[in-house]
């Protein structure tokens, strides 16, 4: 069961709603200025957010959770609040660790390729890493990759930000990119790819529970009680929310509805 | 910054909009047009014609008047004109008109997948003549997905009637193929697609080798492509140039590798991340095409998002006979400004790798020495030409030794694998390149592909498939590039990769020349 805790707060200054670039999932809850709802799966804290930016964290008197029952308690139209465990990778992750080229005869527009790309998320990962999805699975645990400068760096190929959409990532949060992966992440609308102020790599450990708030462009380590603020992903974000280019060409009127 | 397409929207609600429809100038206002109208009432009242005021200077906003006073660089230039604008700053967001996509086996399917989903079933390509689509990743593989993506191919181009498609059928032997090029990037200037002043979109991200001949090129994703392929445009921001001078006396065992090296070792592999690199100097200026694409190939592993160097009669020569096209080169002006400017004397050089497992990992190879290497690779869209299999073959042939490592040899395309068996090596007693690495006991040169250079399927010619270490005149070395995981990848010149191959350690050419 996950764990629902209610607080009243008196002075919350943001509220929280998640949901992800396709509607694909997810975890969290919107609610009134004044009361924050959070759906904790995994820890036993929750935080409340005041004005002054400060975190607090509060114990949460519930029963135990479970990960594999993360129960939505609701799913809102609009907002960017994710949610989970996070990956930590270090700098210069290049395409060829993202999606080793031996998977590129895999086409991302086909479904079930799609789905297949995302079980090798980051498989070329070096063998001191964690597996980033478990054997034999499709997802991967973590939403949310914590990295250091230039991810993505290396080829074009868009099956690096696709593997890591399918796989149910979604957002990056880097130093910096490398300007290709980027553009693609927000072109296929896969994941948001966002800048940190400073390289956050050295301080997040993979397992870390954090949510990341893009609305505030607030990233908070929950296992560590620390709060970070974000380079806003500016005229990206919509592209993004809308599901990539395509999808916002068509939603603003820059191109006509696809024909049949 | 990483945000190319930040703001980029904000432009696209007006003026790209307008592009995009194919009307982009239309509606530009005039800050004198409301007086352009008094004086037009004052004229309809008959009576005091005489008194009309004399014409005075219309006020002009500075803008209006920029192209004539503001200095570009050859990249703001070359899309200034593809997107109808009189100039460009950098940090501008243009739609541009494409030239030539083109596309290969390993993205092609994803971006026709991606064409036909956002564009219809029916839809065409926005010009069946500027889409060229080169299989060249995974060719010579029993894989079925890799086969099947090359029919996928194969099919779209016959349904467009696409005009420049490379194919390949018959598999067991490439030479039967008089259609098949290989490494997509040699193709394109080998069979005159690239051309001064024009924009070129690939997707790969070594389209940049393009930049040699003084055009703006870029690699995208599948779905960028997929847009160009119905629309002909693409959104995008103008980059700053950093400008790369390279200067004095090129010695004879270096190689335009070394100089990328170098530079990506300077600079980083994130150092000109969304920036254009711009090379000029005399030694660029006496650098073949070749080595031209050569350093222009490699842009992107310092994050460059173009390379470009200034078309002149080494560009011209090389074009005579290649394209039936009229093109028109664009060149920096004198007083463009530049985002950073380097210079290096290039005979202070020496010959240089990439150790593992950065391209921006430099090392000077006499000090690698002691590094005990498994095999050598000779190949890819970098290092793959025919001048770098000449390079390697002269060296090989003043040593008069034979290789004591496995020594892949892989042509970039197949005009490349004939020039191996048919041009003489300068110096070398009338031998061909493929005389002397046969003498020299190399692996016979093999069909011409992208190869291990990527790893690729398992059974990937040349593929490291054992956790050992390699000398490459390929691109990238992070880690499992070449296949396996643990493997070592040093990247070096051709001089350097055969010095190698006959010491079997990472080996400074100058010990053989």
């Amino acid at each position: 069961m996950a764990i629902t805790a209610v607080f009243q707060a008196k002075h919350v200054a943001i509220s929280l709603n998640c949901h992800s670039p396709h509607g694909r999932s997810h975890s969290f809850s919107l609610y009134p200025r004044r009361t924050l709802q959070i759906s904790h799966q995994l820890s036993s804290r929750a935080v409340i957010f005041s004005p002054n930016g400060k975190v607090s964290n509060a114990r949460l008197k519930s029963e135990r959770c479970s990960r594999s029952l993360i129960s939505p308690v609701a799913m809102a139209p609009s907002g960017k609040v994710f949610h989970g465990e996070c990956f930590v990778v270090q700098d210069n992750i290049d395409t060829d660790q993202i999606i080793p080229a031996e998977h590129l005869t895999l086409v991302p527009s086909k479904p079930d390729e799609y789905e297949k790309l995302g079980s090798l998320a980051l498989c070329g990962l070096p063998s001191n890493y964690p597996r980033f999805v478990c054997e034999g699975e499709m997802k991967t645990r973590y939403p949310i990759i914590i990295a250091g400068s230039n991810f993505g760096c290396g080829s074009s190929r868009e099956h690096a930000p696709v593997s890591l959409g399918a796989s149910g990532v979604k957002a990056v949060v880097a130093e910096s990119y490398a300007r290709i992966f980027f553009r693609n992440s927000v072109a296929t609308g896969e994941l948001y790819p966002v800048e940190s102020e400073f390289s956050l790599s050295k301080e997040f450990e993979t397992g870390n529970i954090v949510t990341l708030d893009l609305e505030s462009n607030v990233l908070i380590n929950h296992s560590q009680n620390k709060q970070y603020t974000l380079k806003p992903l500016g005229d990206a974000g919509p592209v993004i929310d809308a599901g990539g280019l395509f999808a916002f060409a068509r939603k603003t009127g820059m191109i006509s509805s696809a024909s049949a | 910054m990483a945000m190319s397409i930040n703001s980029s929207f904000t432009s696209a609600k007006g003026e790209g909009v307008e592009s995009f429809l194919g009307n982009s100038l239309l509606s530009r206002t005039c800050p004198s047009s409301s007086s352009l109208c008094n004086n037009v009432r004052m004229k309809s009242v008959p009576k005091i014609v005489a008194v009309t005021a004399p014409p005075r200077p219309q006020e002009r906003a500075p803008a209006s008047t920029g192209s004539v006073k503001q200095a570009m660089t050859m990249t703001e230039k070359i899309l200034a004109r593809a997107s109808d604008k009189g100039c460009l700053s950098p940090g501008e967001n243009v739609w541009v008109n494409t030239d030539i996509l083109m596309t290969h086996d390993v993205c092609g399917p994803g971006t026709i997948g991606i064409f036909k989903r956002e564009f219809g079933a029916d839809a065409k390509v926005w010009d069946r003549e500027k889409v060229v689509i080169i299989p060249d990743h995974y060719i010579f593989t029993a894989d079925e997905r890799a086969n099947r993506n090359v029919d996928i191919l194969r099919e779209f181009a016959h349904e467009q009637n696409i005009k420049y498609f490379y194919d390949i059928k018959d598999l067991s032997d490439f030479k039967v193929n008089p259609d098949y090029k290989g490494v997509c990037h040699v193709a394109l200037a080998q069979e005159g697609h690239c051309r001064p002043g024009e924009v070129l979109f690939g997707t790969d991200s070594h389209t940049c080798t393009a930049g040699a001949f003084g055009q703006f090129a870029t690699g995208i994703g599948n779905t960028d492509a997929g847009f160009i392929l119905g629309t002909g445009k693409l959104l995008i921001k103008v980059p700053p140039t950093m400008r790369f001078v390279l200067d004095g006396e090129m010695p004879s065992f270096l190689h335009a590798k070394d100089l990328i090296l170098h530079i990506i070792g300077e600079i980083t592999v994130a150092g000109a991340t969304y920036k254009a690199m711009e090379f000029t100097g005399s030694v660029v200026e006496n650098m073949t095409m070749e080595d031209r694409m050569t350093l222009c190939n490699m842009v992107v592993e310092a994050g460059g998002k173009n390379g470009v160097i200034a078309a002149d009669s080494v560009t011209f020569n090389y074009l005579e006979g290649k394209t039936q096209k009229s093109f028109e080169p664009v060149y920096t002006d004198g007083s463009a400004r530049f985002n950073a400017e380097y210079k290096f004397n290039v005979s202070e050089l020496e010959p240089v790798v990439a150790k593992p497992h950065s391209p921006d990992n430099r090392g000077v190879a006499r000090e690698c020495k002691d590094v005990k290497i498994d095999r050598v690779y000779i190949g890819s869209c970098t290092g793959g030409k025919t001048e770098d299999f000449v390079a390697a073959a002269k060296l090989l042939h003043a040593s008069g030794q034979k290789v004591k490592v496995p020594t892949f040899l892989v042509p970039a395309t197949q005009k490349v694998w004939v020039d191996l068996y048919t041009i003489l090596v300068p110096g070398a007693d009338g031998k061909t390149c493929a005389k002397i690495f046969e003498e020299a006991g190399c692996e016979t040169p093999a069909s011409p592909s992208c190869a291990a250079c990527l790893g690729g399927p398992k059974d990937t010619y040349a593929r490291m498939n054992e956790p050992q270490v390699c000398v490459s005149t390929t691109n990238r070395n992070f880690p499992g590039r070449m296949g396996h995981k643990e493997s070592q990848v040093y990247l070096a010149s051709p001089y350097t990769a055969a010095a190698s191959a006959l010491t079997g350690f990472v080996t400074d050419p100058r010990k053989f020349m």
